[in-house]
């Protein structure tokens, strides 16, 4: 059956039992490609279970360097007959569905081609250990899979030593399941398949990298000492992955970790913790999601009025409540920027990708301590814990922390009367001091109780409101500090556009692609902070209608638009995904369309499309 | 309301410390407590220890949660930096502070609200984590900032200003602490200063989780007579353990008692402490005994004070995470960020 080829241009899927070992031969296959040169986008989707439920990986390969999920799936690899029914469903007509068929089956469909390989049985003949004849039914299908779809051998072998370096007696077995498959699809399968992967140099200059472990490496880089946190998914990894980093960068000449990360009880504590060290002078950081920010309400709202830096990346995960814990929303946006009772107002960072979670992971601790207020990076599972390729880290050796207004001893000498909360340059933002600075001066009293510019206590509603304004200023001071919208202008005349934020973005981008080749042109404008800049009044003001797309039910950031910008609410149409799964821009392009279809003055807004990018 | 305004000025004849302070420099700003609260002669007694320990104050961070006991950390040692968090939540405050610098003096305060009900998680977490730091509950069975509720540590079929009975089990926060893993539980009583001041001395030299249970009467709202926890009550149901002396150096131990009733403890930061026994029947270093001790007396309404438990082996968090010995937030750049160089070995890891 297979005529044309296509090159680099597929989605490959895996369905597998979780607990069964597939994982790591499915990373190796993404990894291989990316090896080769190739784009790839990995989407782990899994169970909230530790055995037994059914679990899938999928791999897009696009040379275009198009990032986003794509349903329609090329090849599908389907190692769990639990899931058979739907696995073979979503393979496209002239796909192609590889299985263990040392039980024979049926799946009813000539459109596709089925390649039934008889894996338990090989992996019986070859190996007596249960545990063993399990793992390496994994290999046996990559190794066919690869084979069929023209992966590079050597990078396989390699990528497999690499993996096993410490355990080097696993190579060889690795190595020969893999050749099993492979052997087992020469003989039976000669023809190879259509869609095939072939060497480029897309992936020069990139790296392979989840978010969770950027967010990681970015909360080191800006030298963060304290990492305090509670077990949940999708933020696990931030905490494990710091201290990974920790031990590797900061283990001193005793042997002894200049970094302390402490597993809590609960969120509460861990949020108090890195209040604690904060406040004492230690960059400190905890990591969390949903019901983790519930639970930290109350000190997130504590930090916000006694001013202390803090700095949390919360990992959205589908919510309310326990909801969907291993599926991607992005429906924390409102519970932060409102955090806890009262009148508070958070900063927030909406990091694209693991790239991102670098950059905005590092810059968060230097905006939490200029700002002396609790930052949000809000990532989500989706780009925390999924690998991404994304440009190679860099980082400027020049570049130092910005500890913000804190007096040292020497400076506590001249100054005639400290008052820790008052506002000596006129931007909101007064001096701190550190525990144990000063013998005599700099000492105050941190409360959450109304306090006067020096930190007393006060029920004189005058100063409080004073208090509260001034407060609400350097949120203002914020607005010029924090990273950008990134605005592009595709059409120039057109008047619609899009707006998005985080993870959404790969999906948006191919779908203003797919919308500007039928002719319809938008602009683009992606936010990356909260309290919001000017930037965006600006381009909302140039457009008569904006596409809104998020992940969540509630159109959440278009309630912050409307709550703390000018723009009417009637010029923002949502789109509004919240099934758990990465956004695709087929989802976005038919939005579009069906927004077109229902507000007729919309496609005369549209302008023809100068670039496509 | 007590708001005696403290004259500004120090008279020059006021006795100084090793340190040339005067108590007067241990102070903090004027109590707004009720006038006769229990928690006031516990600020007095902080202020004290200090004072003849010889502490510089701004080497202590003083945290506390909220009621009217974490109110206090405002009235003494102005020098020091205070922090008055959240309800129930001083420990984690107070654990956080210590990772980020093990050398300042943790002194927290609570009240038996903040510490046996909203906060015991916390609290019993940072005992197990032998957090470096003297706990100070505030003990008067009662929620006086929210106006007299039932606390956690309530006796049973203790009654209420209204006769209302308790009806529940009270929670005993030395015998928790002990069981948790706490190196240094102590019980006192407010109007004890003479047996306090040592305490709190010994609980700061103590170089892992120090508790010290103070029953501290509310004559506001558990002072009356069908109360355990009033001046009266005390009076008449204390049972003194033994007596202790802490001093900082070796020769100048009193060692005047009748042999086998002291114990000898030489602490992490050389001081001694001399723990003088009134009671023969008990080994305050056997937890066992210590548990079973606190429990006899209990079944009987008695209070037993003094150190009830020390374990001569001090062992703090940093110890177990074998973190730096430099205070975390006393490390630079060079210390902290691995450079552009490192990133370009990763770099290579991710490709
Ligand atoms: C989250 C929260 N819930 C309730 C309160 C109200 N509240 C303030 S103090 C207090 C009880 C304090 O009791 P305790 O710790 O024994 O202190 P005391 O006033 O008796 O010294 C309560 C319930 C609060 N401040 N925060
Ligand atoms: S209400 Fe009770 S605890 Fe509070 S200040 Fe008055 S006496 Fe003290
Ligand atoms: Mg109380």
């Amino acid at each position: 059956m297979q005529i044309d080829k296509t090159f680099n241009d597929f989605v490959l899927k895996f369905g597998n039992i979780n607990g069964s070992g597939s994982a790591s031969a499915n990373l190796l296959c993404a990894k291989a490609l990316f090896r080769m040169g190739l784009p790839v986008t990995p989407k782990n989707i899994f169970p909230s279970n530790i055995q037994g439920m059914p679990t899938w990986y999928e791999i897009r390969v696009s040379e275009a360097g198009f990032q986003a999920r794509r349903d329609g799936i090329d090849v599908m690899v389907a190692m769990n007959p639990q899931t058979y029914r739907q696995d073979v469903e979503c393979v496209v007509p002239g796909g192609t569905l590889i299985y263990d068929s040392t039980m024979k089956r049926n799946f009813g469909r000539d459109d596709i081609d089925v390649l039934g390989i008889p894996i338990s049985k090989l992996c019986a003949d070859n190996w007596s250990d249960p545990r063993q004849r399990q793992l390496f039914k994994n290999v046996v299908y990559l190794g066919a899979l690869a084979r069929l779809i023209d992966i590079d051998n050597e990078i396989l072998e390699t990528l497999i030593a690499e993996q096993f370096r410490s355990k080097p007696k696993l190579v060889k077995p690795n190595i020969e399941a893999l050749e099993i498959g492979r052997e087992y699809s020469r003989e039976n399968f000669p023809n190879r398949l259509k869609v095939r992967a072939r060497k480029s140099t897309r992936t020069r200059g990139k790296i392979m990298i989840s978010g969770n472990e950027a967010a990681a490496l970015g909360a080191i880089y800006a030298e963060a000492t304290v990492a305090s946190w509670y077990p949940i998914t999708p933020s696990t990894s931030v905490a494990e992955a710091f201290e990974r980093y920790a031990k590797r960068f900061r283990t001193d000449e005793d042997g002894k970790l200049r970094a302390a990360i402490i597993q809590a009880e609960d969120e509460l504590s861990a949020v108090g913790m890195a209040i604690g060290a904060n406040w004492n002078g230690a960059r400190a950081f905890t990591a969390t999601s949903g019901p983790g920010i519930s639970l930290m309400s109350e000190f997130i709202g504590l930090a916000y009025f006694s001013e202390i830096p803090l700095v949390l990346f919360n990992i959205q995960r589908g919510g309310p409540s326990t909801g969907m814990p291993t599926r991607t929303q992005q429906s924390d946006v409102l519970s932060c920027a409102y955090a806890s009772h009262g009148d508070t107002k958070h900063v927030l960072l909406f990091p694209v990708d693991p790239g991102e979670c670098f950059t905005f992971g590092a810059d968060a601790f230097d905006l939490a301590e200029r700002l002396q207020t609790p930052v949000f990076v809000m990532s989500d599972l989706d780009i925390g814990m999924n690998d991404w390729v994304i440009d190679e880290f860099t980082w400027d050796d020049e570049r130092r922390a910005d500890r913000g207004k804190v007096l040292d001893a020497v400076a506590l000498e001249q100054v005639a009367d400290f008052g820790r909360y008052r506002d000596v340059d006129g931007d909101g933002i007064a001096y701190r001091t550190i525990p144990g600075t000063h013998e005599e001066r700099g000492a105050y009293f941190t409360r959450g109780t109304s306090h006067t510019e020096t930190g007393g206590y006060t029920e004189d509603g005058t100063i409080h409101a004073k208090n509260l304004d001034r407060i609400a200023r350097k949120h203002e001071t914020a607005a010029t500090l924090l990273p950008k919208p990134l605005i592009r202008d595709l059409s120039a005349k057109s008047k619609l556009g899009i707006i998005n934020f985080g993870s959404t973005d790969s999906a948006v981008r191919e779908a203003l692609i797919l919308l500007a080749r039928e002719g319809h042109g938008l602009n683009h404008m992606r936010i990356r902070s909260f309290p919001f800049g000017e930037e965006i009044e600006a381009f909302a003001a140039r457009h008569d209608y904006l596409f809104v797309v998020e992940q969540n039910r509630d159109a959440q950031m278009r309630h912050l638009l409307v709550a703390e910008t000018d723009i009417s609410a009637r010029k923002l149409l949502p789109i509004l995904n919240y099934d758990g799964m990465p956004l695709t821009a087929a989802f976005v392009h038919d939005a579009v369309l069906n927004l077109f279809a229902e507000y007729e003055d919309i496609a005369e807004a549209c302008a023809t499309p100068i670039t496509a990018a | 309301m007590t708001h005696i305004a403290k004259p500004k000025f120090s008279h020059p004849n006021l006795p100084k410390n090793g340190l040339g302070l005067t108590r007067r420099n241990y102070e903090g700003v004027v109590s707004t407590l009720c006038a006769g609260c229990g928690h006031d002669s516990v600020s007095a007694a902080i202020i004290e220890a200090c004072y003849e320990l010889e502490i510089p104050a701004h080497k202590i961070a003083k945290i506390s949660g909220i009621g009217c006991s974490s109110k206090t950390t405002n009235y003494f040692l102005n020098r020091a930096h205070g922090f008055n968090s959240v309800h129930g939540r001083m420990p984690s405050v107070a654990t956080g502070a210590n990772l980020a610098n093990g050398e300042l003096t943790y002194l927290g305060v609570s009240g038996d609200g903040d510490t046996a009900s909203i906060g015991l998680g916390q609290f019993s977490h940072a005992v197990r984590r032998r957090l470096n730091m003297v706990y100070i509950v505030e003990n008067n069975g009662t929620y006086g900032l929210t106006k007299g509720q039932f606390s956690a540590t309530n006796d049973k079929r203790s009654k209420n200003r209204k006769g209302v009975e308790n009806q529940f089990d009270s929670i005993d926060l030395c015998s928790l602490a002990i069981e948790l893993g706490a190196g240094f539980v102590a019980r006192s009583f407010s109007g004890d200063k003479a047996q306090l001041v040592p305490l709190i001395k010994a609980g700061m030299s103590y170089h892992g989780f120090a508790l010290i249970d103070v029953i501290s009467p509310c004559v506001t709202f558990n002072n009356h007579t069908s109360s355990t926890k009033s001046y009266d009550y005390l009076r008449a149901h204390n049972q003194v353990m033994d007596r202790l002396d802490i001093v900082a150096s070796r020769p100048e131990i009193s060692a005047d008692y009748e042999p086998g009733t002291a114990i000898d403890v030489t602490l992490h930061d050389g001081s001694q402490i001399n723990l003088h026994k009134l009671s023969s029947e008990y080994d305050p270093t056997d937890a066992d005994t210590a548990l079973s001790n606190l429990n006899r007396y209990k079944r009987q309404g008695t209070v037993v004070t003094g150190v009830l438990y020390l374990d001569p082996d001090e062992v703090d968090l940093h110890d177990v995470m074998n973190s730096s010995k430099q205070p975390l937030n006393s490390l630079g750049q060079s210390e902290l960020c691995p450079g552009a160089d490192a990133l370009e070995a990763l770099n290579a890891q991710y490709r």
